[in-house]
């Protein structure tokens, strides 16, 4: 770790060189682990450490941007050179909204000191942990363990200065027989909040329940969906829709929707970076405060999420989710999502359940439509038929081809407790219940 | 940089590694986007930094660390060996990497025009040029312009002697166009999917593509597909796929289902496992006897083409289907060993901080004999499909669904109406066995896919994969109700 000082010395060293014009630097430290597991052993153990500054650099309205890993001086004086030489270069914007100003943000805990020191070691006994289970019940488990600290300083020419440092730890493992898998993980920023021996024993069970899987027909059914498939459900809504850039360019599958009843009363989504359930980080990457947006609100979508420069453009003040210089042009995206919960379990939404299939999983799903956010994509790890409230047998993997917000209409019960899920991309985390919904449409089977 | 590299290896060899070996990377990448006739992004980035493998008592460490100083290779050396030590915890069996690799050499892309010598205010005028030209055709909702330049230099050592200097240049771009209305968000892209066509080489193969020259027909095309007819729903028809299209198809139902790792199952977690099992080496028919598939490194312009890959092995050409007949895979030295057979060069790391794994190279289907022209005319009744949209297949790499940007119906030889969105629907060797023509060599394009996720951490992976047309009988289009 650099630590707050040294991370503000190191940003005012590349404020200064960009002399008196506007620049705005993002300083990332990123010093992480991951312990990969395959066929009961490790396979693959891993770390990097690396130090990213990437400045943004204006002449007036004009913009250019470089970043650099190198911290000596002269590989810092080239990089104010390159940003400028692009600014230079580059036509005016008429639409460049400026720098944020300085602001106070709300200090988050989330750093925890033992999640920094974990070692290779320890994260060695708990896969050997899991490895061992696998192999009792002549399973073979996959899966990776990682551990890590990200330090992040975001500042500019109008004195803007944040700083925050967080860890960060994830499980996931994927336990296979010759004709079954089940999966599971679990993230946090303290690592022992991480049961490793619970979740390979989720994993072991759903694989050990899936053998024989059975083929059935493609068709609608009911479906009782984890917290991992909630989570898909919520992520490609967000990034095909949750962003001001798809709403300002009609691809939004909330575009002309805002304040209508499209999802069920019960469904509310918001972003909340002030969170310590979730992965917080208390400012965007333009410096500009978090706070909770509500953007589905009892199923009715309030609106999306701004960075600065779709504010200006859709008149609008940003709420806080710019994405960092070199990613800005894809727009705004929230980075610490939530669900409500609702008051059933997942055994209660099978028992409730006349014909459907439970679900663990959704895999490689894909745009296929943004209007109504048409989703493609697989089961895997783990489907079941539920016949009269009882798991009656494991079926073969189906791929679905369904609108996620048409399925979010369609909502029969929302799970009791919430679960943290982390994105290894940007550190985005979802908190997210399970689901059951009245209709899922499956447009084939695999093999 | 030599005698860090030494350095480095001569200590864990000290500490006890069986092997070990170093790269020191820098990789310099510019980026420009447009978008609306406003530059949206002017980008120059840099990153350098090294990594190392040790290999001890049969286990596996790596570390990395952008700081190319001797303290630094110390330090990320020792810790290298640290956590192969922790890895032995729970490891297998001896690891046999196979023939020793004691390549030398220098490599360096071949280009006319180094695209870093251009200067900004060309590649500017290029990007507005054809988003000027995208403008001229009414209600284009969005117009998006962007180029993408790589040049990154890497040494390579190991244990076993090999040092190699190699200089990869990359160069793409492309445009976009959005047209939303009637309910639909229709884009068209040109000349690839997902941004741009890249390639291995210099300024001259993207002036080839004439950006500008294709602007106003890449809009009037988005504009029309916002009134095109859907594609038939749930048909069974003959599938004609372009060049770029069937690309992708490689990528995913050829190029990753032969891997050896996710074979072996050390994919299994993420990006899953494979149907091709090694019983089905040689025997397997994968394809109809038109289906010809080659791994290499050595065509012009793939993005899977280099000097040696990030083991040392030489880059090299093998083929994948011969005949339509199953006969290899991707390798490493450590699959390639365990199966038999020597690697085949498919060692890739995506960067100085990322371990090497098995990745494609140029997966490429070799050309037939057709003309375009005169495969249409020999198609009484099917669906001509071109430029991806969007894509999925399982983990096994069974069953896939993939969607087009475009796509025309053809009827008694002939192409005639727009369709719009287009997807068709297979089980991988059901939908190669049914090829039943590929164009000829003058229809053939290197295309670039510089964006294949795999591996935790993850990596993104630059690809190629040569392909021209091709037909395939009996093929379920229009998944979209």
């Amino acid at each position: 770790m650099i630590g707050k000082k040294e991370a503000r010395k190191l940003c005012e060293q590349v404020l200064a060189r960009c002399q008196a014009n506007e620049a705005e630097v993002m300083l990332t430290v990123t010093d992480g682990a991951l312990t990969r597991f395959a066929n009961n052993i490790i396979h693959q153990n891993v770390a990097e450490r690396d130090v990213v500054f990437s400045l943004n650099y204006f002449i007036g309205k004009r913009a250019g941007s470089a970043s650099t890993n190198r911290m000596d001086p002269t590989g810092l004086d080239e990089l104010v050179r390159r940003a400028e030489a692009n600014a230079q270069a580059s036509p005016e914007d008429p639409d460049y909204p400026g720098l944020s100003s300085p602001a106070d943000y709300t200090a988050v805990p989330a750093f925890d000191q033992s999640t920094a020191d974990f070692s290779p070691d320890g994260r060695a006994t708990a896969v050997g942990i899991v490895c061992r289970l696998a192999v009792e019940k002549d399973l073979n488990a996959s899966g990776a363990f990682s551990t890590g600290v990200d330090e992040i300083a975001i500042a500019n020419s109008n004195g803007v200065f944040a700083y925050h440092a967080a860890t960060n730890a994830d499980f996931q493992t994927v336990v296979m027989s010759d004709d079954s898998s089940g999966r599971a993980q679990g993230s946090a920023w303290k690592v022992h909040e991480l049961s490793i021996e619970t979740l390979g024993g989720q994993a072991i069970r759903t694989a050990e329940q899936g053998h024989n899987p059975r083929k059935i027909e493609p068709g609608d059914y009911p479906v009782v969906l984890e917290h991992y498939v909630t989570e898909d459900l919520l992520s490609m809504l967000n990034f095909y829709g949750m962003g001001a850039r798809a709403m300002m360019e009609g691809r939004s599958w909330m575009a002309d929707r805002v304040g209508q009843q499209i999802m069920d009363a019960r469904v509310s989504i918001w972003d909340d970076g002030l969170d310590p359930r979730g992965a917080p980080l208390p400012f965007d990457f333009e410096g500009v405060p978090k706070q909770r947006v509500d953007i589905v609100k009892n199923g009715v979508p309030l609106g999306p999420v701004y960075d600065r420069y779709t504010g200006r453009k859709m008149d609008h003040p940003s709420t806080g989710h710019a994405l960092p210089p070199q990613m800005r042009g894809f727009g705004p995206v929230a980075m610490n999502l939530f669900m409500a919960p609702g008051i059933s379990s997942v055994p209660e939404m099978i028992r409730s359940t006349e014909r459907g299939l439970y679900i663990n999983r959704f895999w490689y799903t894909r745009l296929m439509h943004p209007r109504d956010c048409v989703i493609t994509g697989m089961t895997r790890d783990g489907v079941f038929l539920i016949e009269d409230g009882e798991l009656t047998y494991p079926v073969k993997n189906l791929r679905f081809t369904q609108s996620y917000v048409q399925a979010l209409a369609g909502v029969e019960d929302i799970g009791n407790t919430t679960h943290l899920l982390i994105s290894e991309f940007g550190r985005m985390g979802a908190c997210v219940p399970a689901l059951k919904l009245k209709a899922f449409t499956f447009t084939g089977s695999t093999v | 940089m030599k005698d860090l590299m030494n350095r480095a290896l001569n200590l864990a060899r000290l500490r006890g590694a069986q092997y070990a070996d170093i790269r020191v990377v820098h990789n310099r990448t510019q980026t420009i986007s447009v978008r609306d006739g406003v530059v949206e992004a002017l980008d120059d980035s840099e990153t350098e930094g090294f990594g190392i493998r040790v290999l001890v008592n049969a286990a596996w460490g790596f570390a990395s660390s952008r700081d190319l100083t001797p303290a630094e290779v110390d330090r990320t050396t020792a810790q290298a060996l640290e956590i192969a030590r922790a890895s032995a915890l729970v490891s297998g069996g001896n690891v046999d990497l196979g023939p020793a690799v004691k390549s030398q050499g220098v490599y360096t892309t071949p280009y006319q025009v180094d695209p870093f010598g251009v200067s900004l205010e060309e590649k500017l005028a290029l990007l507005l040029t054809a988003d000027a030209e995208m403008g001229k055709v009414n209600d284009i909702r969005t117009r998006r312009g962007n180029l993408s330049l790589v040049r990154e230099h890497k040494l390579f050592a190991n244990t076993e002697g090999a040092f190699t200097d190699q200089t990869i240049t990359e160069t793409g771009g492309g445009i976009q166009a959005t047209a939303v209305g009637n309910g639909e968000v229709q884009m068209r892209s040109y000349p690839n999917s997902f941004g741009r066509q890249q390639v291995t080489g210099g300024w001259e193969h993207l002036l080839q593509w004439d950006l500008p020259g294709n602007g106003s027909r890449v809009a009037s095309e988005a504009i029309a597909l916002l009134t095109a007819d859907p594609c038939p729903s749930n048909l069974t028809t003959d599938l004609i796929l372009g060049g770029s299209q069937l690309g992708l198809q490689i990528h995913e139902s050829c190029g990753h289902p032969t891997e050896l790792d996710r074979v072996y199952g050390t994919e299994a977690a993420y990006a899953g496992t494979s149907f091709l099992t090694t019983d089905k080496l040689d025997g397997f028919q994968y394809g109809s006897p038109l289906v010809n598939l080659t791994a290499d490194s050595l065509r012009p312009q793939g993005l899977g083409t280099f000097g040696w890959d990030d083991e040392g092995v030489p880059a090299q050409s093998s083929p994948l289907v011969k005949d339509g007949l199953y006969v290899g895979y991707l390798m490493s030295r450590e699959t390639a060993s365990r199966l038999g057979r020597t690697s085949n060069a498919c060692m890739r790391a995506s960067g100085w901080n990322r371990l090497p794994i098995i990745r494609m190279v140029n997966v490429s289907l070799e050309p037939g004999t057709w003309t375009f022209e005169n495969l249409i005319a020999d198609t009484d009744d099917g669906i001509y499909m071109e430029l991806n949209r969007s894509w999925s297949i399982d983990d096994k790499r069974y069953n896939f669904q993939f969607g087009t940007e475009i796509g025309y119906e053809i009827k008694g030889g002939k192409i005639g109406r727009m369709l719009r969105n287009c997807t068709y629907t297979g089980i991988t060797p059901e939908f190669w066995n049914s090829c039943d023509a590929i164009c000829n060599a003058d229809a053939w394009t290197m295309w670039g896919t510089p964006n294949c996720g795999k591996g935790q951490p993850g990596q993104v992976a630059h690809t190629g994969h040569g392909a021209a047309p091709a037909r395939f009988r009996n093929i379920n289009v229009g998944v979209l109700k």
